[in-house]
């Protein structure tokens, strides 16, 4: 049975100082992007700390500027031995292409999966279920319903994040990567009610974000969500939370992962 | 120097760099003839086995493989699919013959749970024999990462060098004369991995 993951998220933008420039940036419920750093130093820091993994999303998806990420994901694939799951703007076989001959092992897809569903067919046939991974961005209406954005956030789609994700499943996707966009770098917990019902209907790996300010809030995620995995974005940003630290309290609480290596 | 078998099927330069960054000289082998200028090779691979067999076949790879891996048995590691292409036949999205190297089927898993889930994607602690020099200098309870849904079911257990558990006992690696093969990849389990793929350049079988 595979441990469960952490997985440092790092969204990625256009640098303010240099429009040719891919930098890493956090962001509160999808909105003002604050910089932090350089992705390849940046994923150096979080192999050091024995993250399970890394996500990388370009979150400009007006840009879709899918070359300037793969170059970024080569360099960083000539010093990180770890998973690393790519999207922002994936649209085509291409894309695909292009980010898995530059270092990407899984290929996250949002907005075209939602426009055009039988993407994730495709893609699945092509590269293996294991390399499709469908992110689903979420929030909760003020009737009290969850609905699916794509668009980075901002388009309705009319769509609930459990049917979706059901769905999504039995189209081929290997994977789901789950946001909720209330939550985003709000460091208040994460939306645990979705997560929960996806987890009992599908049988593919969850991967949930948003939200994550404490040891604990991962804890809860593994413990009562029964996820497979948690990804964080501020949290990790900040200086003041080691992984290492933050494995420990994680392991303590209960939580089968890897051991230091 | 090492060849990797580049036909198509995902993520080789990870490879690349991985032997790369152990400092030892490294070449793509884009076409079936550069085989023969290199002494050990590496066939990695990732997606799915019908697309995987078909341009082996397609680039003649597979005759050139029977050549240098078979007959001037320079030693071999298979990488995922690149291990799974290694079997008789995949039953991945109906029966494929594949290169028959080992006596085996490629099969779904089957945790026979729904708390389990497939593919399984993620680090497993690995059971391994320690008499393999491809697993020398590894601590005990050392994790890998794996991303499958199938694995290869050898017929002759001795040629299973590697387990690990998923609600059913799973192939991690086998092993055969010069070739070696593993289901997690190597280059993207860390320093263990890394120590597995410098025992490959030092194997001598």
């Amino acid at each position: 049975m595979s441990k469960k993951r952490l997985i440092p998220k790092l969204q990625l933008a256009t640098s303010r100082n240099n429009p040719n420039k891919l930098v890493v940036v956090i962001t509160k419920q999808f909105g003002d992007k604050i910089e932090i750093g350089d992705p390849v130093s940046q994923s150096k820091i979080f192999q050091d700390q024995s993250a399970d993994e890394l996500i990388f999303l370009n979150i400009e998806s007006n840009t879709n500027n899918i070359k300037t990420l793969s170059e970024v994901i080569a360099k960083v694939s000539e010093e990180i031995f770890m998973p690393m799951t790519v999207g922002g703007g994936v649209a085509s076989d291409d894309d695909f292409r292009l980010l898995l001959s530059h270092g990407a092992d899984k290929i996250s897809i949002n907005t075209k999966a939602v426009e055009s569903p039988e993407f994730i067919t495709e893609m699945s046939n092509k590269y293996g279920a294991q390399c499709v991974v469908v992110s689903i961005d979420y929030k909760k209406e003020a009737d009290g319903c969850f609905q699916v954005y794509s668009q980075g956030g901002a388009l309705a789609t009319g769509l609930d994040p459990i049917q979706w994700a059901i769905k999504a499943e039995m189209l081929g996707a290997g994977e789901l990567l789950l946001t909720c966009i209330d939550h985003d770098g709000m460091r208040n917990g994460l939306e645990l009610e979705v997560p929960t019902s996806i987890v009992q209907q599908v049988n593919i790996p969850l991967i949930c974000g948003g939200g994550c300010g404490l040891a604990k809030h991962f804890s809860d995620a593994f413990l009562q969500a029964n996820v497979e995995a948690v990804s964080a974005g501020s949290f990790f940003a900040h200086r003041d939370q080691n992984l290492i630290q933050t494995r420990s309290q994680i392991s303590n609480a209960g939580v089968v992962i890897r051991m230091q290596n | 120097m090492i060849g990797i078998v580049d036909y198509g099927m995902g993520n080789l330069l990870s490879v690349f760099n991985a032997f790369e960054y152990l400092g030892v000289s490294v070449k793509i082998c884009s076409k079936p003839e550069d085989l023969s200028q290199v002494d050990r090779i590496v066939l990695p691979g990732v997606g799915a086995i019908s697309q995987c067999i078909f341009r082996l076949n397609e680039n003649g790879f597979s005759e050139a493989l029977h050549e240098q891996v078979i007959k001037l048995a320079k030693p071999t590691l298979g990488i995922c699919l690149g291990m799974q292409v290694m079997a008789k036949q995949s039953f991945e999205g109906g029966t494929h013959t594949c290169l028959g190297w080992f006596d085996a089927d490629v099969v779904r898993l089957n945790p026979g749970n729904s708390i389990l889930k497939v593919p399984n994607i993620g680090w497993n602690t690995i059971q391994f024999d320690k008499q393999i020099p491809l697993f020398k200098g590894l601590p005990e309870n050392s994790d890998f990462y794996l991303v499958h849904s199938y694995q290869v079911k050898v017929r002759h257990e001795a040629e299973r060098v590697a387990t690990y558990q998923h609600g059913e006992t799973v192939t991690a690696a086998i092993m055969k004369d010069n070739i070696f093969a593993t289901q997690f990849h190597p280059e993207k389990s860390q320093d263990l991995g890394l120590t597995v793929l410098e025992n490959f350049i030092n194997w001598k079988p």
